[in-house]
């Protein structure tokens, strides 16, 4: 079991034909995912070539829309590799197509087109992951997403993070163990998919025994998550926060990643989380150190 | 990026909300000639500075004549308000003000909407009156796909309880900052106040805008002209002009990583470091991304000795699509392009993808300014430690 995404997803990729689009293409083939084809409507009918895990040439069709895609090739999963300009008009024509589950890694797109798209997916059958995250892995059975499928395998452990690179260091860190399934929800004011979202589904998910939760400045989803776990989580549970030295009003890094006056800082959220039993690490090796702790005693 | 009043003004005025006249002045003689172009009569002259308070500053002051208005200029600019000097004011037509009513829209992160807010007690601090008198507050959420129509902006007039004269004007008004708020892809469109003078007409008459800057990249090329330079950082414009995601920070140990959050991070474990060793802090924040390479690597330590307040780098990287030994290429070949620029002691951590074969090219090349770091807790230690040497 994992969440959202298994060896059974049939991943297209909306941007096959671009830099970032070709080159995640190979590296989620070299994960071992099923990826089935690509969409750019100025391409449509050519193919794009790979090569699969075992070495083996994989000749992948590229389709003129998502919905032909989907009906030639029973994808489930979308990977958007679209410039920001374009990125909603891409996600709201896999909205229409009905696909499940749509996974946005591109930096940068407006956040009222991301509202707009937010917006549009209500009462519709999509999950939107992102946009601006590094997507979803499954370790050892599909990857939709930028995530280095090299660091670790299957495990116990679910991971719901804002951050690209601290999902790495945290998958990193805990290596050993191994993860049922890492998701990084994005850094970007507005989201798809929320660490509420992820933990919910984690704590339906038999193969997790126990969830990291990263967040970071900006926002109150650290906050509303801890009341989540409070009422809804049995498993243990536990989080970092990034951003405690950050100054007020300027944005670090990600768009999301601000402090608005004296809203969204690392100390609230960090406060929030312990108050209802989250142990929450000082620094990412201190919270691995946690984790470790709770799965050598499960 | 948040704009200045002015700012805001010009572009309430570009999309046919009503303002006063106002025009903005560097220097006394600046202010004169804007006082007489706007009639030689009554005009406010009043500083522009990003932030509030500034009336009871001494920052707005009223001037009868355009030499007066040129002595208020004198007065007010090079004015300390909060920290922030006064590098501009701007001279706004007078008005004779019966009534001020205050109104927002806003990007609402955690419902995933906008948010309409509206009273008709304006003129006060929004955050106080939201905290005295909630109920003199209308809060009205906006869908993002409908926006503010005519039935949404009558819902807002209605909720904050205008007088039934009152309710088309203002409504009307704020149809026109609903454009400007979706046409400039704006996260905040505030009028506090938004007024209606002795002659009965509605008029914003101070704006406050902060605009999406990812949509500015993507679809508002004018919008760079907006950009407060003075106010940025030399080396904060430095690093943008190179491409780098740079904020400077007030501490001694420059930082380099790759990816928002571990950056983030790596700032934090910094400071708990530098508590043991004098209270050393994080000198900025600087995420290289993916990338990684020599080129990047070399613009990212260029910036960052050149901040003379930098006594020592951390360098922290996580190989995940990059391998590690591109990034110990990368920094080998960043400390080549430098030469004699790089004066200050480096301590890396590489982690992750081909690390041992990265540690083993930065152990080769044997920098003498470089050392290497097992942990990424270390390596703040160690980091830490040099900068108070």
């Amino acid at each position: 079991m994992s969440i959202y995404l298994n060896s059974d997803s049939k991943i297209i990729v909306q941007g096959i034909t671009g830099g970032m689009g070709a080159k995640h293409t190979a590296l989620m083939l070299d994960s071992g995912a099923q990826i089935v084809g690509g969409v750019n409507a100025r391409k449509a009918g050519t193919t794009v070539e790979h090569v699969d895990q075992h070495g083996h040439d994989v000749v992948l069709p590229v389709f003129g829309t998502v919905k032909e895609a989907m009906a030639e090739t029973g994808a489930n999963v979308s990977v958007l590799f679209v410039p920001p300009a374009f990125t909603k008009d891409a996600a709201i024509e896999a909205v229409d197509a009905e696909m499940p589950l749509i996974v946005v890694i591109t930096e940068g797109v407006p956040v009222q087109d991301t509202a707009e798209v937010w917006a549009y997916l209500q009462g519709k059958s999509t999950r939107m992951i992102g946009p601006n995250c590094p997507g979803i892995i499954t370790p050892g059975e599909s990857l939709a997403g930028i995530t280095p499928h090299t660091i670790t395998g299957k495990g116990p452990v679910g991971l719901v993070s804002k951050s690209g690179t601290l999902t790495y260091q945290m998958m990193y860190e805990l290596k050993d163990f191994g993860f049922s399934t890492a998701i990084g929800i994005g850094g970007d004011p507005i989201v798809g998919t929320t660490h509420i979202d992820a933990l919910e589904a984690f704590e339906n998910d038999p193969e997790t025994k126990a969830i990291v939760m990263i967040g970071e400045i900006g926002g109150d989803a650290e906050e509303r998550a801890a009341a989540y776990i409070a009422e809804h989580v049995t498993k243990p549970v536990v989080g970092y926060v990034a951003g405690f030295t950050a100054p007020e009003g300027k944005t670090m890094g990600h768009a999301g990643a601000i402090v608005s006056g004296s809203a969204g800082t690392a100390q609230a959220k960090k406060e929030a989380l312990e108050a209802v039993g989250v142990k929450v690490g000082k620094t990412p090796s201190e919270t691995a150190e946690l984790m470790r702790e709770i799965l050598q005693g499960l | 990026m948040d704009l200045f009043e002015y700012q805001a003004r010009d572009i309430f005025e570009k999309h046919g909300v009503p303002v006063l006249g106002g025009v903005v002045a560097t220097t006394p003689d600046e202010a004169r000639e804007g006082a007489e172009k706007l009639g030689g009569g009554t005009v406010v002259v009043k500083a522009q500075v990003k932030t509030g308070g500034r009336g009871k500053a001494g920052g707005v002051k009223l001037a009868h004549s355009p030499e007066e208005a040129a002595q208020k200029a004198e007065e007010i600019l090079g004015m300390d308000i909060k920290g922030h000097t006064v590098h501009r004011v701007m001279v706004a037509a007078g008005a004779k003000i019966a009534e001020e009513f205050y109104f927002s829209v806003l990007l609402d992160r955690s419902n995933r909407n906008y948010l309409a807010m509206c009273s008709v007690e304006g003129g006060m601090e929004i955050e106080q009156l939201a905290v005295e008198r909630p109920e003199a507050l209308a809060k009205v959420a906006v869908d993002p796909i409908v926006g503010i129509d005519d039935a949404k902006a009558a819902e807002i007039v209605d909720a904050a309880g205008f007088a039934e004269d009152l309710k088309a004007p203002v409504a009307d008004a704020i149809r026109k900052l609903w454009t400007v708020f979706t046409a400039e892809d704006a996260t905040l469109v505030e009028v506090n106040p938004l007024v209606r003078t002795e002659d009965g007409k509605i008029i914003a008459l101070d704006g406050k805008v902060t605009l999406d800057e990812n949509a500015s990249e993507v679809r508002h090329p004018d919008h760079e002209a907006l950009e407060d330079k003075d106010a940025t950082d030399p080396l904060e414009a430095k690093a943008k002009a190179n491409g780098l995601n740079y904020v400077k920070l007030d501490g001694e140990v420059g930082i380099i990583g790759n990816g928002a959050g571990l950056v983030m991070s790596t700032l934090d474990v910094v400071a708990y470091a530098g508590e043991a060793h004098g209270g050393v802090k994080p000198a900025n924040f600087l995420d290289i991304g993916g990338g990684a390479n020599s080129q990047v690597m070399a613009n990212g330590l260029d910036v960052i000795l050149h901040d003379p307040q930098v006594k020592s780098v951390f360098v922290n990287v996580f190989g995940g699509i990059t391998a590690c030994d591109e990034v110990a290429k990368g920094i080998v070949g960043a400390l080549e392009i430098l030469g004699d620029e790089a004066t200050k002691p480096l301590v890396v951590r590489l982690d992750g993808n081909n690390v041992a074969l990265g540690r083993q090219i930065l152990a080769d090349a044997n920098h003498p300014l470089v050392t290497l770091a097992e942990t990424m807790d270390g390596g703040a230690e160690k980091a830490a430690e040099l900068a108070n040497a």
